[in-house]
C-alpha cells in the first residue's frame, strides 16, 4: 500500500544570493500551504552541515517522504542534497530542487516582487512533481572478467597485454593471417629512426606466448550481441563460426593510408610517383638509384573539405585568369577534409632517410601548412641540418606534374610568398596521404552501435572528457580507430582503453541507469516504433510486443514521447509527474 | 486599450534539457544576465522526451506562449534526441494552427551549455513577442 505523501520544503537563503532578491520566509509560508507538504522550513545555506543535518533531522522527525529543496542548480547541488536523503534513510530519487537561484533571484535581481512570486511558482511545481515521484532502484550487473580486442596492430596489442597482465583474459582478433598492422608496411619510425621491427618483434612474441591472450588470426568479427558485461560475440575464420563471450571489447581496428586515385598529381600514370608508405618501403628494399631531386607535397588528399579564399591581390596579373581556372578544378577534387597529423613528420622521416643515404639529393617539401608540433619541432630542425628544403607552396593551387620523354619530372608549383611560378625538374615525387577510416569501421560501427564521426572514424562518447569511452558502455576505443594517430600516441590510447576497461572487469559489477523505460505490456501493439528511434537499441520486439533492456537503456525518453500508445512510461520523468509541473506552473497563485 | 496590452504579463513555459539548455539556463545565472521573470522552466533529460501532449497541455491550462530547447544539432547528449523532438515540432506548429492558437507562441531553439548570453536573449525576444501577440486565445473563452 502507498503511502500518502509527506513533502518537506527546505528553501533557501544561499546568503543573499537568494535571500537578497527573493522574500524567502515568504515563499517558505507559502509552500506550507501545498498540497501534501507536511513540513517547510528556510535556511541561510542548506548546503551547509547545518543545513543538511536540519534536513536529515526533519525526515526522521516529521516522518517525510518526499524532499525539495528550493535553492539553486541540480546540475551541481543534486548528489549532496540525495547523500543527505539517503544518510536519513530516504530514497534518493524521492528527491526534488527547484531552481531559484540561477534561474530566479540571479536573473531578476532588481524585480524583487517578481522574483518572488516566480520562486514560489517554482516551489509549488517542484512540490507537484515531488508527490508523484516513486522510489527507483540501480539494478546491478555481473560484468564477466574477459575481454574482446578486435585489432592486432600496435594498439589492438597493446591494449591486449596491458589487461592481460592484470590476470584478464583476452581474445584479440585480427583479419590478416600475422599481427602488426601498419606496423609491418613501416621501415622507421619518426623521430627516433628506430627500426619498426625492433617495436613490433618483442610485442608480436609478447602476446603470442601470454597465456592470459588468445590470439585469433586470419579472423573476423561477424556479429555482436548483448550489454555491457555480456556480450556475446560471433567470430568468422574461413568462414566457420565460433562464439565467445566477453565483458567488455576494445575496438582497435586502425586507419589506412590514403592511396591516391589513379591520376591524382599523376599517381599511377608516370612510375616514379609514389606515396610516403611506398617510399619507405622502397628505402627498406633499397630498390632506388641515386635521384638527384625528390619532390614532396604535402596534404594529399587531407585538409581539402574547405578550400580557403583565395586573395589575388598580390599575384602577377597576367597569372591571374589562369589562377581561377586552377582554383576551380583544385575546388572539385574531392580528399579527406581534416588534418592527419602525422603525414609532415613522416615526410620529414623519409627526407631525412633519403639525405642519409643519398646527400647529394636535393630534397624539397611543398606544403601549405608544415605542423611539426610538440618535440617535433626538433625533428624540423634536424631536416634543416640536413639541408632539406621547406617551400610553401599556394595549396590552392595543386601542383603540376609532367614527364619528359627521356623519364626526370617537373613539379610545376606556386611559391606563396612571391606567388610567382616554379618549375621544379626531379627523379621522383612523394606525396603524403592522411590516414583514413577503415571500411571495416562502418561494419564495426553498424554492430556495436558506435557513432561515426563526420571524419569516417568511430566516435569517442566525449572529446575531451572520456576519449577512449564509446557511447556504447564497456565499449571502447584504441589507437587509429577513432583518428590518425602516431605510435606512441597509440600506444596511450591503448592503455587508457584498457585501463578504462579494467576498471569494470575488476569491479565484477556496475550499477546501471535507474532512469529507464518501462512498457506496458497490455497496452503495447507492438508496431516497433520505439524500437526505430532509440539511438541504443534498448527496445527489441518479441512475441508482438516491445520490451526494454534496462542495461542498455540511457533513459532520455524519446520512446516514451513517441510511443502512439502512451505504452512506455519514461521512470522519474513520467507523462502524470511532467504534467503536474506543467499545471502547477500555470496555476495562479492563491 | 493600449495601456491594458501595456500591463499584459504572459505566463510562458520553457522545456530545457539536462544537458545543454537547462545549463545554458544555468550560466545566464552565474552571469547575472537578466531576463523577465514570465518564464518558468521544466527540466526534462532530454528535449527528446518532449511529448506533443506536454506542449498542448500548456497552451490548454492558460500559457501564453512555449519553449522548446535542447542541445545543437550533433550535440545532443542521447545522440539524436533533438533531431527526434525536432521532428514532432513541425507537426506541432501545424496543429497550433489549426486549433486557432498562432504558431508563433511556440519556438524550438538549441542553446548550448554556454550560450548563457543566448538564453537570457531568447527569453527577453520571446515575452516581448507574446507581449505583441497578447494573451492565448484559449484564455479569452
Amino acid at each position: 500500500m502507498e503511502e500518502e505523501p509527506r513533502i518537506g520544503v527546505f528553501v533557501c537563503k544561499c546568503g543573499v544570493n537568494i535571500g537578497g532578491v527573493v522574500n524567502v520566509p515568504e515563499v517558505t509560508k507559502y509552500a506550507k500551504t501545498l498540497p501534501n507538504v507536511a513540513y517547510a522550513e528556510d535556511n541561510i545555506y542548506t548546503c551547509s552541515e547545518a543545513g543538511l543535518s536540519s534536513l536529515k533531522e526533519a525526515i526522521k522527525e516529521r516522518k517525510l517522504n518526499r524532499v525539495v529543496v528550493a535553492s539553486c542548480t541540480p546540475r551541481t547541488h543534486e548528489p549532496l542534497f540525495r547523500s543527505a536523503c539517503k544518510e536519513a534513510g530516504l530514497n534518493v530519487y524521492l528527491f526534488d530542487m527547484a531552481n531559484i537561484r540561477d534561474q530566479c533571484s540571479w536573473v531578476h535581481m532588481h524585480e524583487h516582487e517578481k522574483a518572488t512570486q516566480k520562486a514560489k511558482g517554482l516551489v509549488r511545481m517542484a512540490v507537484a512533481r515531488a508527490a508523484l515521484l516513486q522510489p527507483q532502484e540501480e539494478p546491478e550487473l555481473e560484468i564477466k572478467d574477459s575481454a574482446l580486442v578486435i585489432g592486432g596492430g600496435i594498439a589492438g596489442m597493446t591494449a591486449a597485454l596491458t589487461l592481460a597482465n592484470q590476470g584478464f583474459k583476452v581474445h584479440l582478433v585480427e583479419k590478416e593471417a600475422e599481427m602488426g598492422g601498419n606496423l609491418r608496411r613501416l621501415h622507421k619510425l619518426y623521430p627516433t629512426m628506430q627500426d619498426t621491427t625492433e617495436i613490433l618483434e618483442p610485442t608480436i612474441r609478447a602476446v603470442a606466448i601470454h597465456k592470459n591472450i588468445e590470439v585469433m588470426t586470419s579472423t573476423t568479427v561477424s556479429d555482436v550481441k548483448g550489454y555491457v558485461g555480456n556480450f556475446k560475440v560471433t567470430t568468422a575464420k574461413n568462414g566457420e563460426k565460433s562464439e565467445i563471450e566477453v565483458g567488455t571489447i576494445i575496438v582497435a581496428c586502425g586507419a589506412v593510408s590514403y592511396t591516391p586515385p589513379k591520376g591524382l598529381y599523376q599517381y599511377g600514370v608516370y612510375p616514379k610517383i609514389a606515396t610516403q608508405l611506398e617510399m619507405d618501403e622502397l628505402l627498406r628494399i633499397g630498390k632506388i638509384e641515386p635521384p638527384e631531386r625528390v619532390v614532396m607535397i604535402q596534404c594529399v588528399g587531407a585538409r581539402k573539405g574547405e578550400i580557403r579564399a583565395l586573395d589575388l591581390a598580390g599575384f602577377p596579373k597576367s597569372d591571374t585568369a589562369r589562377l581561377l581556372a586552377k582554383i576551380l578544378k583544385a575546388k572539385k577534387e574531392e580528399g579527406w577534409p581534416y588534418c592527419s597529423k602525422i603525414c609532415c613528420m613522416n615526410a620529414i622521416k623519409n627526407a631525412i632517410l633519403i639525405k642519409e643515404r643519398f646527400p647529394k639529393t636535393d630534397v624539397i617539401i611543398l606544403y601549405g601548412d608544415l605542423r611539426v608540433y610538440k618535440e617535433y619541432e626538433d625533428f624540423y630542425s634536424e631536416a634543416r641540418e640536413h639541408q632539406v628544403k621547406f617551400v610553401k607552396h599556394l595549396e590552392e593551387v595543386p601542383p603540376e606534374i609532367t614527364q619528359r620523354p627521356e623519364g626526370k619530372l617537373t613539379v610545376t608549383a606556386y611559391d606563396a610568398l612571391s606567388g610567382l611560378e616554379m618549375r621544379l625538374p626531379c627523379d621522383w615525387v612523394v606525396l603524403s596521404t592522411p590516414l583514413i577510416p577503415h571500411k571495416d569501421e562502418i561494419i564495426l560501427a553498424r554492430m556495436l552501435k558506435i557513432p561515426i564521426s563526420a571524419d569516417g572514424f568511430l566516435m569517442e562518447a566525449h572529446l575531451k572528457l572520456r576519449p577512449v569511452d564509446t557511447q556504447v558502455d564497456g565499449v571502447f576505443l584504441a589507437g587509429a580507430a577513432s583518428g590518425p594517430k602516431d605510435v606512441p600516441e597509440s600506444i596511450v590510447s591503448a592503455k587508457a582503453a584498457a585501463g578504462r576497461a579494467a576498471i569494470l572487469m575488476a569491479n565484477k559489477k556496475m550499477k546501471t541507469e535507474a532512469l529507464t523505460s518501462i512498457v506496458d505490456e497490455d497496452r503495447c501493439i507492438g508496431c516497433g516504433l520505439c524500437e526505430e528511434v532509440c539511438a541504443y537499441g534498448a527496445h527489441y520486439l518479441e512475441g508482438g510486443k516491445s520490451h526494454t533492456i534496462a542495461a542498455v537503456c540511457r533513459g532520455c525518453g524519446v520512446c516514451a514521447a513517441e510511443c502512439p500508445r502512451r505504452s512506455i512510461t519514461m521512470q522519474h520523468f513520467t507523462d502524470d509527474q511532467v504534467l503536474a509541473q506543467v499545471r502547477a506552473a500555470l496555476m495562479e497563485e492563491a | 486599450m493600449e495601456e491594458a496590452k501595456e500591463k499584459f504579463e504572459p505566463v510562458i513555459l520553457a522545456f530545457c534539457c539536462n544537458w545543454c539548455s537547462y545549463a545554458g539556463a544555468d550560466l545566464a545565472g552565474t552571469s547575472r544576465f537578466e531576463y523577465p521573470t514570465n518564464v518558468k522552466i521544466i527540466r526534462l533529460m532530454c528535449s527528446g522526451r518532449i511529448d506533443p501532449t506536454f506542449i498542448l497541455s500548456a497552451f490548454r491550462w492558460g500559457a501564453d506562449g512555449v519553449l522548446i530547447t535542447g542541445c545543437h544539432p550533433g550535440d545532443c547528449h542521447y545522440v539524436q534526441g533533438n533531431y527526434m523532438m525536432e521532428r514532432r515540432f513541425g507537426f506541432l506548429k501545424e496543429a497550433l494552427g489549426h486549433l486557432g492558437i498562432e504558431p508563433e507562441r511556440l519556438k524550438l531553439e538549441w542553446i548550448s551549455a554556454g550560450e548563457g548570453e543566448k538564453f537570457a536573449a531568447l527569453i527577453r525576444d520571446t515575452t516581448a513577442r507574446i507581449q505583441r501577440l497578447g494573451p492565448s486565445p484559449l484564455k479569452a473563452t
